[in-house]
């Protein structure tokens, strides 16, 4: 669909400070002493908005950010663009520092680098769906006709089409989210920022337009950058994910990092009631073994989730299956009872029983034909 | 203690020097730029007698037909179209065709030249706080001093006649059109703003696409109400020899002519009727976007 060959481009964010207020700098020496954000704000009235981000985004991958109301996610994001100023750090977006670019050369940037969707759309109420799809591609110049082509092109790509000459008034939520979507894919940006794009829509709505996303960025490859503060979301539209705390990354990693490794209880809060069975993938918890050794039972390639490799081995019976790669090439094997304690959250290799969302799953094993009491579950 | 009854002033002597050094000196000022200073005004004369010979000079029926027209481009009503065809026909019928010409062509000027003026500065105070704490004051004054007072220098400068009428006219009725540029402007959503600034628009692009459209609705509210202000000059600028519906009802008062005060009132609330109609009406078809609702 897109009309030339993207570049791609990565962002790499280094020792990203931000302090909203007055002479903000004199506090970075605070902060590095380990000073904290109440602390900041209640003797000096200022707020911490990122505390020492540092964030490796590689090309053509989705990027999700979590983290709570007030975490810093719309400041970080805001960065990437410049629409948001630092108070110390490095923004490097495909080679180019952000930060050296003079008003002239960061308009340009804005314009042809980077396209933004938002959370209440922000589309222009005077202009109708095919204007306001325009309206990145007007502000850049250039050849009316083409930009034109290429608005109907995403226009009609995203679902709208026959609703060109409405206006956004007249459309529901999810369509004037399309449209945002249209008007950012139609400036042809590599990077695409997307603060809390969904968060406005119903569920059902919502999980349409992530489907259509991650369609599109099959096509299109760009480097997304997503906020949500909805874990189902980022698992399933995320190739890597941050979290954020008061400003400070906490922890970052893929969708099975995340669920199976929570780096603290913050984290593992987020992810308790996730359902595990439809995220984790099968070559996250298998045994890696030799591959002579791996006898040819049931193949799962590796990035069966559990749920789907469950209901295969039931299935074709059998208690393991051979994990194989995208080449058939054997990776490892995985039973019945791993993928169970996996869906469950048990077990030590990603320590949910304490602070984790299944603490209160206490294992207590009882034969077939003495059933469970109770009152004997109550004396424990 | 006579100090505290009578309040202590600047002895009369200094207080009459003072007054007298000052009209003086502005005195003098008039008798040296006087000339030069209608000179400037020279293109504004200009207009101003262009506009009223071509309202003057048409026949009436186009005029009226003319005036039907804007009514129906703007409203789309028929009702209101029929209003202003009545209205202008029961005017030229009691014999005020001319002096409401003159009086419209002067509002149209007066108006033209307050949104000339007025957007620009009013565009200028959305995007200064400084601007804004400068201008307040300024507009304040010019709409509580009493138009009277600002009449003197603009005669002692420009004399009796048309263009110091207009300005008298435009200092009086230019203050809404400024605030209610600067309001609109002020008042447009952060969100699509910053979406501006996202897609890397500059100034003049956001002010262009974003935030002269999204004001225009209260800009046009801010030109009806400067159309209103301009029509309630009317009498006193005929006062500085402004031809027009005003000159008939200072004449009435003058001589007591109750009809004759009555009909020229009449005829002012009129046009001041229909200007209001159409502008605002077509204020409401600018946000016509704005009512179509999702089913
Ligand atoms: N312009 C500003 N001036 C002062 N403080 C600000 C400003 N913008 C954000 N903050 C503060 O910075 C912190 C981070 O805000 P931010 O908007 O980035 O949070 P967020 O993670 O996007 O939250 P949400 O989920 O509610 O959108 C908050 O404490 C907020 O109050
Ligand atoms: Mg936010």
């Amino acid at each position: 669909m897109p009309d030339r060959e993207e570049k791609q481009v990565g962002i790499v964010i280094s020792h990203l400070f931000k302090i909203f207020g007055a002479n903000a700098n004199n506090h970075l020496n605070a902060l590095a002493k380990g000073m904290t954000k109440a602390e900041l704000n209640e003797r000096h009235g200022l707020v911490l908005g990122l505390n020492d981000v540092s964030i490796n985004m590689a090309a053509g991958q989705v990027h999700v950010i979590m983290g709570l109301s007030g975490s810093g996610k719309s400041t970080l994001i805001r960065h990437i663009n410049r629409l948001v100023e630092p108070t110390a750090g490095q923004i490097i977006v495909g080679g180019q520092d952000v930060l050296k670019l003079d008003e002239h050369a960061l308009r340009a940037f804005r314009r042809n680098t980077t396209a933004m969707v938002f959370q209440k759309f922000a589309l222009l109420p005077h202009r109708n769906v095919l204007e306001n799809t325009l309206y990145g591609l007007e502000i850049q110049g250039g050849d009316r006709y083409r930009h034109r082509e290429k608005a109907m092109r995403w226009i009609s790509r995203v679902g709208l089409n026959g609703f060109e000459n409405r206006y956004p008034n007249q459309l529901s939520g999810g369509m004037q989210q399309r449209v945002g979507l249209a008007r950012a894919l139609a400036s042809d940006s590599p990077i695409l920022l997307m603060d809390e794009a969904f968060s406005a829509l119903d569920p059902l709505i919502r999980s349409d337009m992530q489907e259509m996303l991650r369609n599109i960025q099959q096509e299109v490859k760009k480097t997304i950058v997503f906020i949500t503060h909805d874990l189902d979301e980022a698992l399933r539209l995320g190739d890597q994910i941050a979290i954020l705390r008061n400003g400070e990354v906490v922890q970052q990693g893929s969708s099975q990092d995340i669920v199976l490794r929570p780096a603290d209880d913050y984290v593992a809060s987020f992810v308790k009631d996730v359902n595990r069975g439809r995220i984790i993938r099968v070559d996250a918890i298998m045994t890696p073994s030799n591959p002579a050794s791996a006898l040819p039972k049931s193949l799962l390639s590796a990035d069966t989730t559990l749920n789907a490799a469950a209901k295969l081995m039931c299935q074709h019976g059998g208690h393991e299956s051979v994990v194989v790669d995208g080449h058939g090439k054997p990776l490892g094997r995985v039973t019945k009872d791993q993928i169970m304690a996996a869906m469950i959250g048990y077990g030590g290799l990603w320590g949910s029983e304490n602070g984790g969302g299944t603490s209160s799953f206490r294992p207590v094993l009882y034969s077939a034909n003495q059933p469970a009491n109770p009152g004997n579950r109550a004396e424990r | 203690m006579d100090w505290l009854t009578n309040f202590p002033h600047l002895n009369d002597e200094a207080l009459r020097l003072v007054k007298k050094g000052l009209d003086d000196a502005f005195r003098t000022f008039t008798r040296t730029y006087g000339d030069s200073i209608e000179g400037l005004f020279a293109p504004l004369q200009y207009l101003l007698i262009k506009c009223e010979h071509f309202l003057t000079d048409t026949p009436w029926p186009l005029i009226i037909s003319l005036a039907a027209g804007l009514a129906w481009l703007a409203s789309r009503n028929l009702t209101t179209v029929a209003g202003t065809v009545v209205t202008l026909v029961a005017i030229g019928f009691l014999n005020m065709w001319d002096d409401t010409m003159k009086t419209v062509s002067m509002i149209l000027v007066s108006t033209i030249i307050a949104i000339v003026l007025g957007a620009p500065v009013g565009i200028a105070m959305s995007r200064s706080e400084r601007i804004q704490r400068v201008i307040n004051p300024v507009l304040d004054v010019m709409q509580t001093m009493p138009s009277f007072v600002y009449l003197i220098p603009v005669v002692m400068l420009l004399g009796i006649g048309k263009v110091p009428g207009v300005i008298a006219v435009v200092i009086y009725a230019i203050p809404p059109m400024i605030r209610l540029t600067n309001l609109g402007i002020r008042l447009v959503d952060k969100d699509v703003l910053e979406a501006a600034d996202a897609f890397g628009s500059s100034n003049w692009q956001k002010l262009r696409d974003v935030q002269i459209p999204l004001a225009l609705p209260t800009i046009m509210a801010g030109v009806n109400q400067t159309i209103m202000m301009a029509l309630a000059m009317v009498v006193i600028a005929s006062m500085i020899g402004v031809q027009g519906l005003g000159q008939p009802v200072l004449k009435a008062i003058n001589n007591q002519y109750f009809t004759l005060g009555l009909f020229n009132g009449l005829a002012i609330v009129g046009i001041a009727i229909i200007f209001d109609r159409i502008s605002q009406a077509y204020g409401k078809r600018l946000q016509r976007h704005l009512e179509l609702m999702h089913a």
